[in-house]
């Protein structure tokens, strides 16, 4: 059973800058690997540290921000390559959800089907969440997919996500393999009906 | 009401509604490279599932392969690996593989149209998010991630969403000098790189309709760098003339019955769009980049932005371009120094791409000082430029001549930046970081305008530098 995404509490990490691309996230070379196993530690390798390995300001190396499982992003974030790596490092860095103004495609849709569930709020209700983190780094996040709305202090706001994307959330559907499958000899009909390449003999 | 070729394919592949309320999409052709497959595999081998249709799955290896020296096993054991765990994958489950030497390997990009595996109607997919490119021949064709290139090895099919329409038409005539990459640079920068967030786009206009088949793969090719992971033109003569006689493509009576087929996924001249932009030919100029998303890009002649000139929500990505590429707001693009010269990548890599440049770059030589490289985009693409002389124009203008492969364009392999370097690109991004050094620049263009900063060893207006147009 797939784990259902109902209310993710947690704090937060805030990490501000618009069009956020995944080269940023996670460098092509880190990606010279067959798996995906030990990604999180380049999760943004190249604005944590410099050339030398050393660590430069950056809020997921601020102590205040560590164990916080929220990540807190602007506009377009995760835009670029489809790499699945994106996310992946993402989650394995120990984050449960992000939470920003807007996700590029590919990278929502991946974030989806990893179970790293993506949620929007109105710039206005996101500017006040980067202050109040900023602010105050203990500060305790609320995303209740249910309610469509984030929570923190007193505030309340309304959250936006496709609702399709909701659902396989809260229902435990997010990696839809199992349900692809059931399709069964519909896909062979598929298969018979449409053309494929095939080379002349 | 009419519909769009979007629409016809989709209702084409739908098998069914699932229940979140996605479609399950058929892919016709899916396309696999080393950097996001081999974890898909492993998904497989985890849950006990098999190629399902492996007739359906063509392979090839292109961001990892070293371009200057291909002998195995290669310097470095991590690339060596993801090669040999792709030849293990494609050989168990039976999979069609364009290995290196076997006369067809290339980017993925390059070879699927080259080979004419890619064809009008269909669906495609690819772990790679310059799938887009497909679109050119009237393909619905996107990058997914690695965990969809496992749902499409075991069912050839996807959790899909539909998207909106964009019509993007481009009227009127491209001036001398000015080429596809422009076209797309300039629409980028109109629109934004947000702008196509929840998009298809759809081209054509009477420019876009005169473009041969190679400057319509650059223009969907960079569709995504405009936030719509779907680019696609509808499919015509000049689409079919391309295709005839192709390895893959229908033949003999075949021919005649898919030509048919491809054009009745047309869309329709009723048909509605989400949205309609339009473009003039006559005011797109040969454009680059400043900054450090494909968005900030200005014309040859023109200067960087002030910030005050830009809009409030664009002013702090600015910023930090500006502080990243060591530019002032207000100072002209023309003149500045480059290091690098880069002519590959899935954008611009194609046969006509290096014949274009190879008809100005004649008895020209690259500036000392300058280090120069052509990537051609596949076996297939060398081999043709060597026949027809290409090749030696690009070395004796000082311009080193590689194998193919993505190289430079995200340095996966050896060919990347140094320190803060600046290369001359017609590759697609230039993003921070993105040719292999943390604090390497990138200045998009058209690959004649690269060859002319060669020359110059600055950012140049080609038109200028090779006389065109005069």
């Amino acid at each position: 059973m797939l784990e259902k995404f109902t209310v993710i509490k947690g704090r937060a990490v805030p990490l501000r800058g618009e069009d956020i691309d995944t080269d940023r996230i996670i460098p092509a070379r880190f990606m010279k690997s067959v798996t995906f196993e030990g990604l999180g530690q380049y999760l943004f390798y190249d604005e944590r540290f410099d050339e030398k390995g050393n660590p430069k300001p950056h809020p997921l190396n601020d102590p205040r921000y560590q164990g916080a499982t929220i990540l807190l992003v602007e506009a377009g974030f995760g835009s670029g390559s489809s790499r699945e790596h994106a996310p992946q490092a993402i989650k394995r860095a120990g984050f449960r959800a992000i939470i920003g103004e807007s996700f590029a495609e590919i990278f929502f849709g991946n974030a989806t089907a990893i179970g790293l569930p993506c949620v929007s709020l109105a710039p206005e209700d996101l500017a006040v969440l980067f202050q109040a983190v900023e602010q105050d780094p203990n500060l305790e996040v609320e995303i209740d997919l249910v309610n469509k709305e984030v929570r923190f202090g007193d505030r309340v706001a309304p959250l936006f996500i496709r609702e399709e994307a909701r659902e396989a959330l809260t229902e435990g559907l997010w990696d839809p393999i199992g349900e692809l499958l059931q399709a069964g000899e519909l896909l062979d009909q598929f298969d018979r009906k449409l053309p494929y390449p095939r080379r002349a003999e | 009401m009419g519909k769009t070729l979007y629409d016809k394919v989709w209702e084409a592949h739908e098998v069914r509604k699932l229940r979140n309320g996605q479609s399950q999409l058929f892919i016709d052709l899916h396309l696999l490279h080393e950097v996001t497959s081999p974890q898909a595999f492993g998904m497989l081998k985890d849950l006990g599932l098999k190629v399902r249709y492996p007739h359906r799955t063509f392979a090839t290896v292109d961001h990892i392969v070293p371009t200057h020296d291909r002998t195995e096993p290669f310097q470095d054991p991590l690339a060596q690996a993801m090669l040999e765990a792709l030849r293990e994958n494609t050989k168990e489950h039976g999979i069609t593989f364009f290995d290196l030497g076997s006369g067809n390997q290339g980017i993925v990009h390059v070879i699927g149209p080259q080979l004419g595996l890619t064809q009008p109607g269909m669906t495609i997919a690819c772990g790679d998010s310059h799938t887009s490119t497909h679109g050119a021949f009237g393909a619905v064709a996107f990058g997914i991630g690695t965990s969809q290139v496992r749902d499409v090895l075991a069912t050839q099919t996807l959790a899909a969403q539909k998207l909106k329409v964009r019509r993007i038409n481009v009227e009127g005539k491209l001036g001398p000098g000015v080429y596809a990459k422009d076209v797309i640079l300039h629409i980028i920068r109109s629109l934004g790189v947000k702008g196509g967030l929840g998009y298809a786009y759809e081209y054509g206009g009477s420019a876009v309709e005169a473009m041969d088949m190679e400057s319509r793969m650059t223009l969907c090719n960079m569709s995504i760098e405009g936030g719509a992971r779907i680019g696609y033109v509808n499919p015509d003569e000049t689409t079919f003339a391309y295709l005839e006689g192709r390895p893959y493509s229908p033949k003999g009576a075949e021919w005649e019955e898919a030509k048919k087929r491809w054009l009745a996924f047309r869309s329709d001249p009723d048909a509605t769009y989400d949205d309609v932009v339009t473009f003039r030919a006559e005011e797109i100029a040969p454009t680059v980049t400043w900054g450090i998303t494909p968005g900030q890009a200005i014309p040859i002649d023109g200067r960087i932005p002030l910030l005050s000139e830009l809009p409030e929500e664009e002013r702090a990505v600015a910023e930090e371009a500006l502080a990243y590429m060591g530019f002032q707001p207000g100072q002209p693009i023309k003149g500045v120094p480059i290091q690098v010269a880069f002519i590959g990548s899935c954008t611009n890599a194609r046969l006509s791409d290096l014949r274009e440049v190879a008809r100005h770059l004649k008895g020209h030589k690259v500036k000392k000082g300058v280090r120069a490289l052509v990537v051609p985009g596949s076996e297939w693409v060398a081999r043709k430029a060597e026949e027809e002389g290409i090749a030696e124009i690009f070395r004796e203008a000082g311009f080193a001549w590689r194998n193919p492969g993505c190289s430079m364009c995200l340095a996966m392999n050896p060919d990347r930046l140094e320190g803060d370097e600046l290369a001359a690109s017609s590759s697609n991004r230039n993003y921070k970081g993105r040719m292999g050094s943390p604090r390497g620049r990138t200045v998009l263009m058209s690959p004649v305008m690269v060859a002319a900063a060669a020359i110059a060893g600055e950012i140049a207006d080609a038109r200028e530098v090779f006389g065109i147009g005069r």
